[in-house]
Formats: C-alpha cells, structure tokens, sequence
C-alpha cells in the first residue's frame, strides 16, 4: 500500500515537472519550428548543385559554339584542339571503344558471378566474396589506372607484340574489371529477391538449379539485371583516371583496339592541366565535351531508372 | 508399371545387373502391396535439433494418405523429404532410408532431377512463375525436352482438363498466370504437377490459403486424381483428412504416432495420444 | 501416357544435370577471376611499392630523385580535405536525409528531388570537377584552394551519403517512433532522440564509404587545380594543396621504372588509409548490427 502511495506522488511530481519544463521549452520550441526550413535548405542543395552543373556546363557550351559550328564539332572527325579542330567524334569513338571493351568483360563475368553467387553457393560462401568482390569497386580508380599501364599493358605485350604502350585494350579491360562488381552486386540484389516459392515451384516439377536460374529467376529478375547493366555502361562513360593513365592522349578516330585513343573524359583532363587560360576556346571547348558526356551518363542512368521501375516485378 | 528405377537400368546396357534388379524389385512389390514409398527408421536433424525420430512408414500406391497432426510436429518436413525439396535447408542431415519403388532416394545412383520428375510436389501457398498460364503447364514438359507446339497445346489442355480448371481458363491461356484467384492459382500449381505425368504427388497444406469454395474443388480434385496417382497430403484440418484421405499419419513432436486407416484412425484409434488430438484435446 | 516419352526423360536427365554441373564451374571460375584480379593487383603494389614505403617516405616532401620523395604533403592534403569534407557533406547529407524522410508529403516536389539525387550520384565525377571549376574557383573566386577543392568533393559525394541516410533512416522500425510520439514527443525530439540514434550506424557506415571515395577520387581534384608538387603543408583554408591520388598520378606518368615504385609505395599508403576507414565501418555495422 505504502508503494502505491508513492508511486501516486511521483506520478504528480513527473506530470508537473514536464509540465514546468514545457514553460522553460517554449523558446527553444520556436526554435523547433525552423528545423523544417534549415532540413528543406538542406534538401535544395542537391537540386541547386543539379542546377549549378546545367548551368555552368550550358553557359560555357554555349559560348564555345558561338565560335565554333555545332555541327562542325558533331560531324568533324580530326580533334586537335591546339590546331584549332573541334571535330568530336574521335573522342567519341575513343569513349565508345573503352566502353565496348568493358562491357564485353564485365558483363559475361558479372553476370556470371551474380548466377554464381545467387543460385549456386551456400551462405557461408556468399558472405565471403560478395564483400571481397565489392573490395574492386572501393579501389581508386588511380590505382586501376597504375596497374594497367604497368602490368596488363606488359602483359598483353607478350600476346600481342603491336601493341602500343597506351591502348584501348588494356584500359578497357580494366573498365570492365572495375565495374564487375557493380554488375555482379546489383544483378545477385535482383535475382535475391525473386522469391523462393518460385525456385522450389520449377525444383519440385525436377528442374536442375541451372534451369531454375535461367528460366525462372533470369526472367523474374530481368529488370534489375538490365538496370544494373545500363548502370555500369554509364560508369564506363564516365570513367577519367584508368583511360588518362593508359589509353594515352591521341584522339583518333579508330576501332582498333591496340591503338591509344583519347575518351571525352581524358581530354577535359588534358584540357584542364595543360596551359589552358580562362576564356580561351580550348577553356571552352572543354566544357562542350563535359556537356556531351554529361548528356551520355544523364540518358544512361535515366533509361537505368526507367527500366527498374516500369518492368518492376509484383510477386 | 514404369517406374523411375526400372527405367533407369533398362537405360543401362549392363544387362546382366538390371536382370537381377527386376527380380528382386518385382519380389518386393508383391510382398509389399505396391507401395510407393518405404521409410524405414528416418531420422532428420535441422542443425543439432532434430525434426524427425525414427519414422517407419510405407505409403501405399494410388491412395491418398493423410498426414496430420499440430504445427511443429514435423509433417511438412517429412513429406519434402520424400521428394528431398528438404534439402534446400543446407544444414539439414538424415539418417535411415526412404525407399521409392524399392530404390533408395538418397543413393548417389540417381539424380534429384529424376526423383522429382517422378514425385511431384504442390506446396502451401501457390507459386505459380510469373509467366503466362500456357507457360506456367509447360514448363516442366518444356524442361524435359518437349518442344513441339502440338504436343506441348496438348499436355496443356489435358493437365488443365485433369486439375478441373480447364473451362476457367481456355480462353486467356495467355495471360499472366497472376491475374488468377488464389484457388485458381493452386489448381494450375496442380495442373503444371500434372503436366510432367508423375506418379505421386505430394501436397503441402494445399488449401490452406484458399477460401472454402476453393478448398472444396480442390478437394473433389483429389479425389479424382488418386485413380490415376498417389496422393501424400498434408493438412492440418482433420475433417479434411477424414473426407478424402484412405490412411492417415498422425505426427506428433517428430514421431509417428499411428498410421492407419482413415477411417479406423478417427473412429477407434489404438494410441491415446491420437484420440487426444482428434477429439481436439490439443494442437 | 500422353505426349512425354517416358524413357526419353530419363535419357534427359543425366545430360540435363552434367550441363548444370558444368555451368556451375564456370559460373564459379567466372567468379574466381574477379577475386584473383584483386589479389594479383594488391600482390603486385605490394610487392613494388614495400621497398621504397618507410618513414622517410611518410615525412617527405616531393623531390627530383626517386629516393628522396615523399607522400607527406599528400596525406596530409588528404586527411584536411576530409576534414572539410565530413562536416559538410553529414550536415547536408542527414539534413536532406531527415527532410525527405521525414518532414516532406509524398508529393511531386518530393519525388522531384529523390529522382534528382539519383541522378546526381551517376553523374561522373569529372562533372564535378567542372562544377567546382566555374563556381567554385572562378565565380566565388576561391581559386585553386583547399576550400574549392574541399566544396567540389562535398557535393561529389553527398547524393552517396543522402541515399545511405535515408536507408537507415528508413530501417528504423516505426513502432519505436509511435511509442515516443504515444509519450507526447514532438517531431524534432523524436528524430533526435528515438530516430537518429537508431539509424546512427547505419548514417555512420554510408559516410565512412563514401569519405573514402572522396579520399580515393582523382579526377575533379585536377579539374579544380590541386598542385602536383608542393613542398610546404596548407596553412588556411585558402592555401594550395595536393592529395595522395593526385602525387600517384604525377609519379605513375614519369618515364623511369623507379618513379613506378613509388608510386606504388604511395598507393600503399592510400590503401592502408582506405582500409583503416573501411574497418571502422564494418567494425560499426558489426557492432551495432540488428539490434531490432
């Protein structure tokens, strides 16, 4: 009885102490009520950023073709800035080679390794590589770039004795290795959620688990697999440090995959480093190339976006 | 009678070896009654605890055999075990034999593909693939090698005609197999068991899911299909087990407690610990 | 029996199961070549760059021999650009992060700047750096500084860092939210004190990734001119400065072999920095894993 009377007392004493220090809180409770403005500032950042790379990347784009033809530089084949040829499409083709080469590595072994990982290994195993696999995407990318020009250039050297000291080939391959993980991550994240009914429903009627992955989880997880690819794709677009270090610095229009090419990404690099000046041309024409790989990654990833959220699968 | 094994040694060319199989084989069946299945002593282990103790149990053929019994008490396990679909738990060990027409499942002689090829399986809630019903009943043809379009158009309609939903279905054969209720949607999970001509088929709680008009087609569905398979149904509605079944199993805390005719089970069962059970003194 | 060849299937069977098998090592060899990429290029660095790593190497400046240079202004560089980093981009981060959680109705503004963040994390990085180069270096004219260098990377890797937020953000289960607003709670105090703490780890986890990857990015930092060479330590935020990436990069394109190991010995010592961040991370997302 004694224990009920008190907890009674404490009861008065909690509700008017939070009551005393609702009076006390009122300022700090008009303080409260600018915290949703402060988080919506917050929240403007990301769009003002968005903002600030249309604009600037528009800005200047627009003043390089004021000197230069738009369709001179969409259409000319020799890119020599320091001669005064603003002719694109060697870069281009230079982006499209490395990225070519990446896609033919990465996603057979991706793809593979998310079959791999999803279908076939136990827990334990999964636990264990998915993490060490996802180490190859933490890498810096100069370190990738490093290791091309000084081991898988050398390496191929001994297969291919053409090949120059900068070329498409090894950079491409190492593109492709870089973002493996990427494909193999999301690709296992897809074909994971495909529910299990579904492997036992095809397994129960004497399916083996190959024929349980491709043609129950394959088209189940379709989506994701395909976005997860388109997201990679762009990474190789947009990829800088690999294609700087050992693709080399010649623009050329080419599919030969031993040559040194030059992607869209490594010339703004040689763009911003050389003498450049503000206000030149060449200051300029580097932002019309950004534009352009601007406008690549940006179609990439919305097509990404796209497919992982029109085909999304209900089970 | 065609069966899995026998097959498989004709398949063989050593002559001499499937000679004495046959005879042997041919012995046991008679003595045995035709039974489709023969567990002796099965035990299963989930890690360190142990699911099944010591099951003795042979599952007679073109019958429905029911297995009941409270949640936990390890029916559903034993009945993936017939068919090894158990064996998606990797930690799971067994001990003992389960012998299908006389031949040891777990032997390394015999794929996992071709028992379940033989012994099909409908679960609890229904999975059909998110494709086409037409595709949905061909797949396991489809699997197995049949890839002409006539042939395949008619396992499709005679394992739709044989799961009852023919009529339901005829005309939108080429519609997402989701579109369809929840008891039409178990019925083509029946229908696409059917379509790899098995000769048993296993039920996990297959009404469990559905509302009580379906539950009752899917009933008469069974008791149409025993004449040409063998049914192992599990359930935990005794009524149910009563109504359809032949023999029933009664499972309790991974034991087999009785296995005996339906109806002799439920009228006069010889273990008190069933009596306890359908007179609805536990689970 | 209709249709199906009884004995074919049979037939079938053991060609069906030895394809499964086979495929099955290959998908496994497939997988295998990522991993042994890994180890072959770690073995590689390791090998090159052990030779030349020590302290002199730690607490040097650059130098014209091979022997004499040093990754100190680049480590240093490094560690004071996440020290810009961090704050920043957290801030912004878990602010944007609480707000779309949070406070934000489920309307087309909001879907606006979700889709918006997406897109903002696949821009590549060397977008950035011409962000930073116009606004940053020359319209706020901050030139080529720790500062603008610091701001570039902060918007570089704050679409990572929302996403991570908003996760963990998301995880948290929404009984404990209801118990503190049951209890008379306002909005702000539950985020503080029920929301915040739970997602906490999580919060913690996606920043430390994505600090390394501001840590380990190279390109943008070129574009907003970080000096190549630089023989004193930043004194200000309006200093010049180097990062370890951009001293690699300088050192990997010199023509003799001697410049390669220490470029190697510089990768080993943005490596062991990477890892270092990385165990912090997974030691917090082992620590305080699943505690629901």
């Amino acid at each position: 009885m004694g224990k009920a009377l008190q907890n009674e007392a404490m009861n008065i004493d909690v509700q008017t102490m939070i009551e005393n220090k609702r009076k006390k809180k009122s300022v700090s409770g008009k303080l409260e009520k600018l915290i949703p403005a402060f988080l919506f500032l917050c929240a403007a950042v990301s769009v003002l950023t968005t903002a600030g790379i249309l604009f600037t990347l528009l800005r200047e784009s627009i003043t390089f073709f004021s000197n230069t033809s738009i369709i001179d530089f969409y259409t000319g084949t020799q890119w020599s800035p320091w001669t005064g040829h603003f002719g694109v499409l060697p870069l281009i083709t230079g982006t499209l080679l490395i990225t070519l080469i990446a896609a033919i590595v990465a996603i057979p072994l991706g793809l593979m390794s998310a079959i791999f990982l999803s279908e076939y290994a136990s827990d334990r195993v999964r636990k264990i590589i998915k993490p060490t696999l996802e180490v190859l995407a933490g890498i810096p990318t100069v370190v990738y770039g490093f290791f091309a020009l000084t081991f898988v250039t050398p390496l191929l050297k001994t297969f291919i004795p053409g090949l120059g000291i900068f070329n498409a080939l090894s950079a491409g391959i190492v593109v492709g290795i870089m973002i493996i993980p990427m494909i193999a991550s999301l690709s296992e994240d897809a074909m994971n959620s495909v529910p299990n009914k579904l492997r036992e429903g095809a397994l129960a009627l004497g399916a083996t688990r190959l024929e349980v992955a491709l043609k129950v989880v394959l088209p189940a997880a379709f989506s994701g697999i395909v976005a997860s690819i388109v997201l990679a794709v762009s990474r190789a677009i947009g990829e800088t440090m690999i294609v700087v270090i050992a693709a080399g610095a010649s623009p050329a229009l080419t599919f030969d995959p031993t040559r040194s090419i030059q992607t869209l990404t490594a010339f703004i690099v040689q763009g911003a480093t050389g003498d450049t000046t503000f206000g030149s041309t060449i200051y300029y024409s580097i932002y019309a190339v950004g534009a352009t790989l601007f406008v690549f990654t940006l179609l990439m990833n919305m097509l990404s976006q796209y497919i992982s959220s029109k085909f999304r699968e209900e089970y | 009678m065609n069966t899995l094994m026998k097959q498989k040694k004709v398949d063989n060319k050593t002559s001499v070896k499937t000679d004495k199989k046959e005879i042997k084989h041919t012995k046991s069946e008679a003595a045995m009654d035709k039974n489709v299945f023969e567990v002796n002593n099965l035990n299963l282990w989930y890690g360190n605890d142990q699911a099944l103790y010591e099951i003795n149990m042979n599952v007679p053929q073109n019958k429905v055999t029911a297995i009941i019994g409270p949640s936990g008490c390890g029916k559903s396990t034993y009945l993936k075990t017939l068919n090894r679909m158990v064996e998606m738990v990797p930690i799971v060990k067994t001990s003992g034999s389960i012998k299908y027409n006389g031949e040891d499942i777990f032997s390394d002689k015999h794929s996992v593909e071709g028992l379940r090829t033989k012994v099909g399986m409908v679960f609890q809630k229904p999975n059909p693939f998110p494709k086409s019903i037409y595709d949905n009943i061909a797949y396991g043809p489809r699997i197995h090698g049949v890839k002409k379009k006539a042939v395949l158009d008619q396992i499709v309609e005679k394992s739709l005609r044989d799961a009852a939903i023919w009529d339901e279905v005829k005309d939108r054969l080429n519609e997402n197999a989701f579109g369809l209720s929840g008891g039409q949607q178990q019925r083509i999970c029946i229908a696409r068991a059917l379509a790899i001509e098995p000769d048993v088929i296993l039920m996990d709680e297959p009404t469990s899911a559905l509302d009580p008009i379906s539950t009752l087609k899917v009933e008469e569905l069974v008791q149409e299909l025993k004449k040409k398979y063998s049914i192992i149904i599990v359930t935990h509605n005794m009524q149910q087990a009563a109504r359809i079944s032949d023999k029933t199993a009664f499972f309790l805390n991974g034991e087999l407690i009785e296995f005996a005719e339906t109806d002799k089970l439920f009228s006069n069962p010889s273990d008190k610990r069933t009596e306890d059970y359908i007179s609805g003194r536990f689970g | 029996m209709l249709g199906i060849d009884q004995k074919n299937i049979l037939k079938r069977i053991r060609g069906r199961v030895l394809l499964n098998n086979v495929l099955k090592g290959l998908f496994f060899a497939s997988t295998t070549i990522g991993l042994i990429f890994l180890a072959l290029l770690l073995y590689r660095i390791l090998t090159q760059g052990i030779g030349y790593l020590n302290s002199g190497f730690i607490t040097s400046f650059p130098a014209p021999y091979p022997e004499e240079a040093g990754i100190f202004a680049g480590l240093i560089g490094s560690l004071l650009m996440i020290a810009i980093v961090a704050p920043v981009a957290i801030i912004l981060g878990v602010g944007t992060a609480i707000f779309l959680e949070e406070y934000a109705y489920k309307n087309r503004w909001t879907k606006f700047i979700q889709i918006n963040i997406q897109n903002l994390a696949g821009v590549p990085s060397i977008v950035y750096g011409l962000l930073g180069l116009t606004f940053f270096v020359y319209m706020l004219r901050l030139g080529y500084t720790l500062l603008a260098g610091g701001l570039t990377m902060s918007l570089l890797v704050l679409p990572v860092i929302v996403v991570a937020a908003q996760e963990a953000i998301r995880s948290v289960p929404s009984d404990i939210k209801e118990a503190s607003y049951g209890m008379g709670a306002s909005k702000w105090q539950t985020i503080r004190r029920v929301i915040l703490p739970a997602a906490l780890p999580g919060i913690l986890t996606g920043t430390i990734l994505a600090l390394s990857r501001a840590i380990g990015e190279t390109a943008p930092l070129i574009i907003v001119g970080a000096a190549t060479a630089l023989y004193t330590l930043p004194d200000s935020l309006l200093s010049k400065y180097t990062v370890m990436p951009i001293q690699i990069f300088n050192w990997t394109g010199r023509p003799q072999e001697e410049w390669q190991f220490v470029a190697a010995a510089g990768i080993l010592v943005l490596l062991i920095v990477l890892l270092f961040m990385n165990a912090i991370a997974v030691f917090i997302r082992n620590k305080f894993q699943k505690r629901y």
